[in-house]
């Protein structure tokens, strides 16, 4: 830019975007694969013109001052291309001679990403590292009293139950007079939660069903897995591996005319079905699947035309009040599978959720309760909504479970948490204190995509581009020139490596807690935390 | 941790007995404490088997509190039994003002009452004597219950007994529970000790109950008034004991199935499979997690051993027909019943309830993979 040029008040230097790019011209060959990666086309050929001043010391010699041509990386700064820090560049780069750096200070564009007054959309989740989940120790370590287990020879069972649990009086009850004994599925306490078919490429899609399949008939590790809001394909729909699925119905009511039209074809029912009223990442928002990302095989599985944005009402449009509307639709949902299969909401975290569960105490229905914290994901959100919205999901997850407590209804309607679980990596220690604070398991999205498909999203805005389609790893894109990165053979084999390396976790924390024969479901005696407000709000022990 | 003793004698015993086999056992146990449960009791509660005995550890002041309470419910004390014991307790014994063992008449209103309001009754009245005895720290009341005496003391068990001189004459039953340890890994507090009661069902438990919190907080969120306590992580032993029979209406078979289900492969194979399954999905929140060996005592005097999962505790039962004897240890059967075939002695596994019923004939294995006996 000439240094007289008009400028407009979004103008911005490569200095004020978040990320720089790094280019070392010694290193590049200038083989272009760089700019040919980039998803957001943050860099381009440049073309650069270069002064030579030669001089000579001998007397009388010629001073000459020319001008050459070199050519190299430009980054833009048309705030549209500004480089998302994703790094594909320095993957493909042969020599290493490429990489986005971080900005020294906070960023000038996130002042400017409102463009005809259109507020910053974008994928991901709450960019706020760091996890309290972290914090929490495990405390009550078993010594001499008894002692503690052999994580690697011991025999475990660690699973959890999906589905209305009766108090031990009604189950006896119901069983001498032959009443009707709500279903419950015994599965592996780590679900992969609700990532939608159109949300996900077909080849994350297939890796993750692989996955799961071969956990369950080749490990016999009963996970599950939930479809999101987006339908099922036909044939999964028409397999035996459909009992490994959670359907997932949310406002949108997408795929649901396939699914009701295949129910007369299954071979088995479904594992459960999740009535999805909120999302951590989002609260108070409905799904959003873009325009970018609705081809024919979407909207053909959707049953919408290809190529529009698909946005699902903040709430259900058929919901006036939890007492009546909620219970008829977990009902209907009941009736479609004959009540075999267990109907469950999944809400956001909210200061709201208790009265939401004691709702749900009083319908001899409900099967469950999921709560998604502030820190889950999604494939498309307000920026605003991502990290301003919601409420974190320890506190949330432990004052449900101990108002279950005062009923007297632990467990009975069991309670799984979401969001933020692995954020920082630490996956089966998170997800073992949310189960010792209350939860009977945990759901994961993002770890599962960062773990069995090399996600390169972060809690600093790092790529964050899940909604447009365009993600450099294939995991979230619908453009066949993406996803054909991503095999979904290898995804299947990352998921088996994730729940067996969390499976020997797990173990690891349970045995020298001392239990072995049952999941340590509200074991709250064994949390302790070194943060005295944080020990209080949840009722578990400060310790320094 | 703590050494138990259990007999049941078709004669009846001293307490005694059980208090020097729990001492041959001492190796296993740190002398810190004694608890003691006598029921089917001889001597002069003999001929008043319906009388309620109330046990416990009385302040002077306690004891004329006492007095008043019950004299305004309508109690009449009907035969008391005295420990006269020396002004100075040996080392490590606190100084008490009245042991007491006292079994009352019944108030005239009371007398038409059915049973199940009966036990109601004794019950509340028992927590509330412990409430009053907690607010002014002046009663420690153990049980208030027909034919059932408790005495628990902080100290030498050995000691114990001879400055309460539990061998007198007079003081016989034909069971007798007793534990060595005043076992806590929390506060010391004589609630805390073992063997736990409550109307009718007694237990007492080598082991740590790794589960202990989720399993208080059902109990407690149960709408029972008797589950309460938890001054120990094994008196939801005998809580979730009552809870299996007195209110599920299931057996004493069933026990081990709340307590420590069968692991799935198992469970597909029981013949009550089904019925299982759902016990064990609705009782999943009383599971314990051990290592716990646990002997215990029935209403109708049946006394049981069960391990758990685990198998991490001794236990072992034998004696001869008319007598039989659970023990942590063979040392301590050994110093029961020394004249017994040791051939037929049995250690329970993970798997059995050993229990000897009130008829006092036979150990009777029960194995939780067999088929349950039917429900009536």
């Amino acid at each position: 830019m000439l240094s007289n040029t008009a400028i407009t008040p979004s103008t911005l230097s490569v200095k004020d975007l978040p990320w720089q790019i790094l280019w070392n011209k010694d290193k590049c060959t200038l083989c272009g694969k760089c700019t040919a990666i980039c998803p957001v086309n943050a860099i381009e050929l440049g073309v650069f013109r270069k002064r030579i001043v030669q001089t000579s010391l001998e007397p009388g010699a010629t001073q000459s001052s020319d001008h050459s041509i070199f050519y190299g990386i430009r980054q833009k700064t048309d705030p549209a291309y500004s480089c998302v820090g994703c790094a594909m560049c320095s993957l493909v780069c042969p020599n290493d001679a490429i990489i986005p750096a971080r900005s020294d200070e906070a960023d000038k564009l996130r002042f400017h990403i409102n463009k005809g007054g259109r507020p910053r959309t974008r994928g991901g989740r709450r960019n706020v590292p760091g996890s309290l989940l972290d914090q929490i120790k495990f405390i009550r370590i078993s010594m001499l009293t008894d002692p503690a287990l052999d994580a690697g020879r011991h025999e475990f069972e660690l699973r959890t139950l999906l589905g209305r649990v009766l108090s031990p009086e009604e189950n006896l009850k119901f069983v001498e007079k032959n009443g009707w004994i709500p279903p419950v599925r015994e599965i592996y306490p780590l679900i992969i939660g609700g990532m939608s078919f159109g949300a996900l490429s077909p080849t994350m899609w297939e890796g993750l069903q692989m996955g799961v399949a071969y956990l369950n008939e080749e490990l016999g590790m009963p996970v599950r897995i939930s479809t999101g809001e987006g339908g099922c394909p036909p044939r999964l729909l028409r397999s035996r591996f459909l009992k490994y699925v959670i359907l997932q119905i949310a406002s949108g009511y997408f795929g649901w005319d396939e699914i009701i039209h295949s129910i007369p074809e299954m071979k088995v029912d479904p594992c459960a079905i999740e009535i999805k009223y909120g999302q951590g990442a989002k609260p108070g928002d409905g799904g959003l699947l873009m325009w970018h990302k609705v081809n024919s095989l979407i909207a053909a599985i959707r049953g919408v035309p290809s190529g529009i944005s698909l946005p699902s009402p903040p709430t259900h449009q058929t919901q006036y009040s939890i007492e009546e509307s909620v219970a008829k639709m977990i009902q209907s949902m009941y009736m479609a599978w004959g009540f075999r299969v267990p109907v469950y909401p999944k809400i956001s975290g909210t200061s709201t959720s208790l009265s939401v569960l004691n709702n749900l105490t009083r319908n001899p229905y409900a099967a469950g309760l999921t709560i998604d914290g502030e820190d889950g994901g999604t494939g498309a959100a307000y920026n605003v909504s991502m990290n301003h919205m919601g409420h974190p999901v320890a506190s949330n997850i432990r004052d449900c479970y101990l108002n279950l407590v005062k009923v007297g209804m632990q467990n009975e309607i069991p309670l799984f948490a979401g969001g933020g679980v692995g954020k920082t990596g630490n996956l089966a220690a998170n997800a073992a204190a949310l189960i010792m604070l209350g939860a009977s398991g945990v759901q994961v999205g993002k770890y599962i995509m960062e773990a069995a498909a090399g996600c390169l999203g972060s809690e600093s805005d790092r790529c964050n581009i899940c909604n447009i389609g365009l993600c450099p790893k294939g995991i979230t894109s619908q453009d066949p020139r993406l996803y054909r990165r991503l095999d979904p053979e290898q995804v299947a084999q990352r998921i088996v490596d994730v729940f067996i390396s969390f499976d020997i976790e797990l173990k690891k924390i349970v045995a020298p807690l001392g239990r072995s024969t049952s999941l340590p479901i509200g074991m709250s005696d064994a949390l302790g935390i070194n943060d005295r407000a944080a020990a209080d709000r949840l009722s578990i022990k400060y310790v320094v | 941790m703590c050494r138990l003793i259990a007999l049941t004698s078709e004669e009846p015993l001293s307490p005694m007995i059980a208090l020097r086999a729990l001492d041959v056992m001492r190796e296993g146990h740190d002398g810190s404490g004694v608890g003691l449960l006598l029921r089917d009791l001889a001597g002069p509660f003999e001929n008043m088997k319906d009388a309620p005995i109330l046990s416990g550890i009385f302040s002077e002041k306690g004891l004329k509190r006492l007095d008043r309470f019950m004299m305004d419910v309508g109690f009449m004390t009907k035969y008391r039994m005295s420990f006269k014991s020396p002004k100075t307790p040996p080392p490590g014994v606190p100084r008490r003002d009245v042991y007491l063992v006292r079994a009352y008449e019944y108030p005239e209103e009371w007398e038409n009452l059915s049973n199940g309001e009966l036990y109601s009754r004794l019950l509340i009245l028992r927590l509330e004597l412990q409430r009053m005895g907690e607010e002014k720290g002046d009663m420690i009341v153990f049980s208030f219950w027909p034919d059932t005496i408790m005495i628990k003391e902080i100290g030498e068990p050995l000691d114990l007994a001879e400055h309460l001189n539990i061998n007198r004459m007079d003081l016989g039953a034909r069971v007798i529970m007793a534990q060595g340890r005043q076992n806590t890994n929390y506060e010391i507090n004589l609630y805390a000790c073992h063997p736990f009661f409550i109307q009718g069902f007694s237990t007492m438990t080598n082991g740590e109950n790794t589960a202990f919190i989720p399993i208080k907080e059902y109990m407690m969120s149960r709408g029972f008034q008797g589950y309460t306590g938890y001054q120990s992580d094994s008196e939801v032993f005998t809580h979730i004991l009552h809870y299996t029979i007195s209110q599920l209406g299931l057996s004493i078979e069933a026990y081990k199935h709340v307590i420590t289900p069968l692991q799935d492969e198992d469970l597909k194979n029981h013949p009550d499979y089904q019925f299982l399954k759902q016990l064990k999905h609705s009782c999943r929140k009383l599971i314990t997690d051990g290592p716990n060996c646990v002997i215990g005592c029935l209403p109708d005097h049946s006394l049981f051993m069960a391990q758990d999962r685990k198998k991490l505790r001794p236990g072992v039962v034998g004696g001869r027909e008319g007598l039989f004897c659970f023990s942590s240890e063979i040392c301590g059967l050994d110093a029961a019943i020394p004249d017994r075939d040791k051939n037929k002695d049995f250690q329970p596994m993970h798997l059995d309830t050993a229990i000897v019923g009130p008829d006092r004939k036979e150990v009777t294995i029960c194995c939780q993979t067999q088929q349950l006996p039917h429900l009536h």
